[in-house]
C-alpha cells in the first residue's frame, strides 16, 4: 500500500489575480509501513500535502498514485481510498457527535456498509487500540476529558481500518503525559499492524523521538527528506525555516564546542546521557 | 494585596437533564487560595482537566465562584456592577487565535477594544500604535489578520488586550497551536510586555520550557494548587510532576538522569548554559 507522488502542485485560485502556489513539484515516495514526521512551519503546505494523499485536494499537475494507480482518474474508486488512507485533522473531537462513545466510533465502519456485527467488532478494536477504557464505551463523548475525546475521535478513523493513518498535529492542547500516552499507542499500533503512519507536528521532540523519517517543508516544497539524525544535522537550515531541533541537540552541539569529546548526532535525552556517560568514563 | 487574590475559591460545573434535573456536580476548582503581586511573571501548570483555565475564566469575571471568591486590583468579582472595570483590568488570550480576531485589517482589530470603552478617536490610534509597537507589530498594522502566521495572529490578539491598558494579562495556552518560531515570538512579546511595560503576566502552559523565566509556578491538579514555587524549586521535583501528568524542560530532564547514573551535576537546571557549565567542572 505504497503512495507515490509525482511532480505535484497544488495552486489555490489559478486563473486569477489571487493564484497562491502552496505545493511546487513535489515528488514523494511513501513506502508501506514507514512511520513519518512532516515538518514545516504554518503555511508551509503540509496540510495541503495531506489533503492530496486520500483525495480530498487534487493537484493542479502531477499525479498521484496509490498502490501504482492513479488515485485522480475517473474511474478509480474514491471511496475505497479514504478508507485506506485515514486523516485525522486538528482537534479532531470538534468532530464528535454521537450519543455514546461506541455510537459515534460506530459511524465510520457503518457507512462502509458493513454488517452491523463486523462494524461492533471493528469500533471495539479502533477503541481498545486508541486506549479508550472500556468503562468509557457508553458514555457521552461531550462528558470526556480533552485527552480522551481526542482519543475517541482517533479511533474513529482506526474503525475504517486504514492502511495509511494520517495525523495533524493529534497532541496539540494535550498535557504531557496525554502527548506521551497517545503518540505511544500510535507506535505500538504501527509496529503491531504494520500501517503507515504519517504524522504532522510542530513538535521537534516528539518527532525526534517516533518516527523514523522526517520531511520537512517550506514554501510549497520538501526541502529536507531523512532520517531524523540526519535532518537535525541540518539545525541552521531548520531555523532558516522557522523550526528548530530538540533541545538536547543544542545542548550536544554546545558541549561539543566546549571540547567534549562527543557525538553531536543525539536527537532524544536517552542517546544524550549515554554519550555523556561515555565521556565521563574515559 | 496584590493584583489577584483567591481566598477560598471553589466553582461547581452543574450538569442538568433536559427538564433541568442535577445529573452531576463537577468541582472544577476547590478551594484555591492565591496571591499574585503587580508586575510578576506567573506560570499555571497542569494536566488536562486540573483545573487551569477555570480558574483562569475566574481572574476576569467570565466565570462566577460557587464558593470564595477572586479579587483583581481589589474589586471582588461577585459583584455584578464590578464586571467591566475587572475585564479591563484583567485582559485574556486564549488558545486559538481565529476565534478570537474580528477585524477586516489589524489595526481595526486592536482598535476594537478602546473603542467599545469609548476611549477618544485620536487616543484609539495611540493606543493601537503602541500596543502594535509593543508586540512586534506594528509593520503589519494594514494587512489582513487572515493572511498573517499563527504567532502573527496572537500577536495580534495579544495588542487588542493591550489596547485596552490592562494591569494583567491572563493567556491561555497561546502557543498551543504555533509552530516553533511562532512560539518564541510569542513568548517574546509576553516577556516583553512584562519587563518593559511592567503588566502582570500569567501564563497558563502545557509547554514546560516556556515556563523556566517565570517569577513563580503554580501547579494544580484537580482543582487544587499543589505546588508553587520559582521554576527552580518546581522542576527539581520531577518525579512529583510526572505524577501530575507534567515534565520538565529536557534539559532538566537530562541533568536529572545524569545525575541518577552517578554524575554529581546539581538539581534543578533550567538552562543549556548552566548545564554546560556543571559538566565543565566536573570535568575538570
Amino acid at each position: 500500500m505504497s503512495l507515490l507522488l509525482e511532480g505535484v502542485s497544488h495552486i489555490y485560485g489559478e486563473d486569477t489575480n489571487l493564484a497562491v502556489a502552496a505545493l511546487c513539484n513535489i515528488n514523494l515516495e511513501i513506502p508501506e509501513g514507514q512511520f513519518i514526521g512532516l515538518i514545516g512551519h504554518t503555511g508551509s503546505g503540509k496540510s495541503t500535502l495531506i489533503q492530496h494523499l486520500n483525495g480530498l485536494l487534487q493537484p493542479s499537475h502531477g499525479k498521484i498514485y496509490f498502490n501504482g494507480k492513479d488515485i485522480n482518474e475517473k474511474s478509480f474508486d474514491r471511496k475505497e481510498l479514504r478508507s485506506k488512507v485515514g486523516l485525522v485533522f486538528q482537534y479532531p473531537e470538534h468532530q464528535l457527535f454521537e450519543v455514546t462513545v461506541f455510537q459515534d466510533v460506530c459511524f465510520g465502519p457503518k457507512n462502509l456498509g458493513l454488517e452491523q456485527k463486523e462494524v461492533e467488532i471493528r469500533a471495539y478494536k479502533a477503541l481498545k487500540q486508541a486506549g479508550v477504557k472500556e468503562e468509557q464505551f457508553y458514555q457521552s463523548p461531550f462528558e470526556l476529558s480533552g485527552g480522551q475525546k481526542r482519543r475517541v475521535a482517533i479511533a474513529g478513523v482506526l474503525a475504517m481500518e486504514p492502511r495509511v493513518l494520517i495525523l495533524d498535529e493529534p497532541t496539540a492542547g494535550l498535557d504531557p503525559a496525554g502527548r506521551d500516552e497517545i503518540l505511544g499507542q500510535i507506535k505500538k499500533l504501527q509496529k503491531e499492524t504494520g500501517i503507515t503512519v504519517i504524522l504532522v507536528s510542530h513538535s521537534m521532540e516528539d518527532v525526534a523521538e517516533y518516527v523514523d523519517r522526517i520531511i520537512v517543508m517550506n514554501k510549497g516544497k520538501i526541502i529536507l527528506d531523512n532520517t531524523p539524525k540526519e535532518v537535525f544535522k541540518e539545525y541552521k537550515c531548520l531555523e532558516e525555516v522557522g523550526l528548530a531541533a530538540p533541545q538536547v541537540t543544542y545542548i550536544m552541539e554546545s558541549l561539543k564546542e566546549e571540547g567534549f569529546m562527543l557525538s553531536a548526532e543525539v536527537t532524544t535525552i536517552e542517546e544524550a546521557k549515554q554519550e555523556i556517560l561515555s565521556c565521563f568514563k574515559k | 494585596m496584590g493584583i489577584i487574590k483567591a481566598v477560598q475559591l471553589a466553582f461547581e460545573y452543574i450538569r442538568r437533564d433536559e427538564d433541568g434535573n442535577v445529573e452531576g456536580i463537577t468541582r472544577a476548582i476547590d478551594g484555591v487560595d492565591l496571591e499574585i503581586k503587580e508586575g510578576q511573571f506567573i506560570a499555571v501548570l497542569g494536566h488536562n482537566g486540573s483545573g487551569k483555565s477555570t480558574l483562569a475564566k475566574h481572574l476576569n469575571a467570565l466565570l462566577h465562584p460557587t464558593e470564595g471568591t477572586v479579587y483583581v486590583d481589589g474589586k471582588d468579582v461577585r459583584e455584578a456592577d464590578k464586571v467591566w472595570e475587572i475585564r479591563q483590568t484583567a485582559g485574556m488570550v486564549f488558545q486559538n487565535p481565529d476565534n478570537q480576531i474580528i477585524g477586516q485589517v489589524v489595526e481595526e482589530d486592536v482598535g476594537f477594544g478602546p473603542e467599545n470603552l469609548g476611549v477618544e478617536t485620536k487616543e484609539i490610534w495611540e493606543r493601537v500604535e503602541e500596543s502594535l509597537k509593543a508586540v512586534g507589530m506594528y509593520e503589519y498594522r494594514k494587512h489582513s489578520p487572515n493572511k498573517l502566521s499563527g504567532g502573527q495572529k496572537q500577536r495580534v490578539s495579544i495588542a487588542g488586550v493591550i489596547a485596552m491598558h490592562p494591569k494583567c494579562i491572563i493567556l491561555d495556552e497561546p502557543t498551543a497551536m504555533l509552530d516553533p518560531n511562532g512560539r518564541k515570538e510569542v513568548l517574546r512579546a509576553a516577556r516583553a510586555l512584562n519587563q518593559v511595560e511592567g503588566i502582570t503576566v500569567i501564563l497558563i502552559t502545557h509547554y514546560m520550557e516556556e515556563v523556566i523565566h517565570a517569577d513563580k509556578v503554580f501547579v494544580m491538579d484537580q482543582g487544587k494548587v499543589v505546588l508553587q514555587g520559582t521554576p527552580r524549586e518546581i522542576f527539581t521535583r520531577v518525579e512529583e510532576l510526572r505524577k501530575l501528568r507534567l515534565d520538565v524542560p529536557q534539559v532538566t530532564e537530562l541533568a536529572y538522569e545524569l545525575k541518577k547514573a552517578g554524575l554529581d551535576v546539581p538539581e534543578g537546571i533550567l538552562t543549556k548554559e548552566e548545564l554546560v557549565e556543571a559538566l565543565k567542572s566536573l570535568k575538570k
